[in-house]
């Protein structure tokens, strides 16, 4: 009895763009995952909310705004408070290099920028979830 | 939390009302492994003070957004709220997408109100196979009402009333006439009626059209003391939600002192343990069923054999014995 993978897609703040997780979603349901969407305009303690009670195996948040750098520490923190830390929290959307290292320096697992092929990102989150193990 | 840590492990979390642990679980009775059945056996028997609602309906009918608004109000009056939201699984695929918290969000912070999402992952009736023990899993953890939200139905899934205290069916406005209205089926399971999206023109049709049918039913309203109520709400005025919150207690009341209610707590115990039952054959023979019937599949075809026969052939033979237990390596991890 293998379960699907389960995945939380977030929208966080005023970003309003939401065509692009909306393909995302779609690919993994393609995939066999069972994906839940936040809806737009959540906070990132709302986000975190969610993930915990939904149990999943992945967060991606999807970003066309630009406050990456704002969103993410205050979600890991909160993951973190929570004790909800091996979460694997990915992100998606249009965001400058440096903010990429930088991202993946505070511990977001992956960043998929808006180029990347649905395909890549399913086969992404399979290898981050086999590399984590079963729950 | 530790990924290694055993079920029966969760449970005294679960009971202290850790939301971490409570999913965990939760994702564990969705594993139908044969590891989480201890852990479900407490927690069964801890579980029974919670008032379970069911709402069922057509999809896009509201069910959802009604949902949100009951558990505001639920919440306004002191109560917790537990959800479990089903949502259909791909039949091609597999996967599905969960969406029905987005139409919960108000109250995406509350920690008195925990909602999870389920896929039905195959199973019929409406419901999701781990459903009742989510059920039982946020009782536990002090939930004192749950609401139970199928996917969106037809007219011929009705398992909800077998899994429910109380039974809600929403119907929306503009799907059919008082034809629609007599057939049996789902519109018969429904202990409150709620007519959704009341801010519509044409809503008073569907009102006037249950209401009819409900008075053509003259054994059912003689047999039983319970007078269904049809609600109209709707969530953008806020109309009919306090009225359906009044039916809704009353029912409950009902359901404790009646002895239809604890007849209906009798049907619900013997769905359960057929349902039960059912899942664990499925467990063992499903998979060897379904390998040793794909190479008699071509015979059938060619109708050189029929499909009577080609199954009591195979329920007869060697595929009935006990498998080997699966090694789950939880199970060893005390």
């Amino acid at each position: 009895m293998n379960s699907p993978i389960r995945v939380l897609l977030a929208k966080v703040g005023l970003d309003g763009h939401d065509r692009g997780v909306k393909v995302v979603a779609r690919a993994l349901r393609d995939a066999g995952m069972d994906v839940i969407y936040s809806g737009l305009h959540r906070t990132p303690d709302e986000v975190v909310t969610a993930a915990i009670q939904e149990d999943v195996d992945v967060l991606g948040v999807s970003l066309l705004s630009g406050v990456q750098m704002t969103v993410f520490p205050k979600i890991l923190d909160q993951l973190k408070k929570q004790g909800a830390d091996d979460m694997i929290v990915v992100a998606g959307g249009v965001m400058p290099d440096e903010d990429v290292a930088a991202l993946k320096q505070m511990g977001v697992k992956e960043v998929m920028l808006q180029d990347t092929p649905p395909q890549a990102i399913i086969d992404t989150l399979k290898k981050l979830v086999a590399e984590r193990g079963p729950r | 939390m530790s990924r290694a840590v055993a079920s029966v492990a969760l449970v005294d979390r679960v009971q202290a009302g850790e939301p971490a642990a409570i999913a965990r679980l939760i994702s564990r009775a969705e594993s139908g492994a044969a590891e989480v059945h201890e852990a479900l056996a407490r927690i069964y028997k801890l579980a029974g003070a919670a008032h379970v609602i069911g709402l069922t309906g057509v999809p896009g009918s509201g069910k959802s957004t009604l949902v949100g608004k009951l558990t505001e109000k639920l919440r306004a009056k002191g109560a917790k709220v537990g959800i479990v939201a089903i949502d259909p699984s791909s039949p091609y695929s597999g996967g599905a997408i969960l969406g029905d918290r987005i139409r919960m969000s108000d109250m995406a912070n509350d920690p008195g109100v925990y909602i999870r999402s389920m896929a039905t992952r195959g199973a019929t009736g409406g419901m999701a196979r781990a459903a009742l023990d989510a059920v039982d899993i946020l009782d536990v953890a002090g939930f004192d009402t749950v609401i139970l939200e199928t996917v969106g139905v037809g007219q011929d899934e009705v398992e909800i009333v077998r899994a429910s205290h109380t039974t809600i069916v929403v119907s929306a406005p503009g799907l059919g006439d008082e034809i629609q209205a007599i057939k049996a089926g789902i519109l018969e399971i429904a202990d409150i009626h709620v007519v959704s999206k009341c801010d519509r023109s044409d809503a008073n049709r569907t009102l006037i059209d249950l209401k009819q049918m409900l008075t053509l039913g003259l054994r059912a309203a003689a047999k039983s003391a319970w007078q269904l109520p049809v609600v109209g709400t709707s969530t953008v005025s806020g109309q009919g939600i306090d009225e359906l919150i009044v039916a809704i207690e009353q029912h409950r009341r009902f359901g404790l002192e009646s002895e239809a209610g604890q007849q209906r707590r009798l049907a619900i115990a013997q769905f359960r343990l057929r349902k039960t039952a059912d899942n664990l054959l499925l467990d063992r023979f499903g998979a060897a069923i379904a390998r040793a019937s794909a190479p008699l599949a071509a015979k059938l075809m060619r109708r050189e054999a029929d499909p009577y026969s080609l199954a009591n052939e195979l329920l007869n033979s060697s595929l009935l014995r006990e498998p080997d237990h699966e090694q789950d390596p939880r199970s060893k991890i005390a």
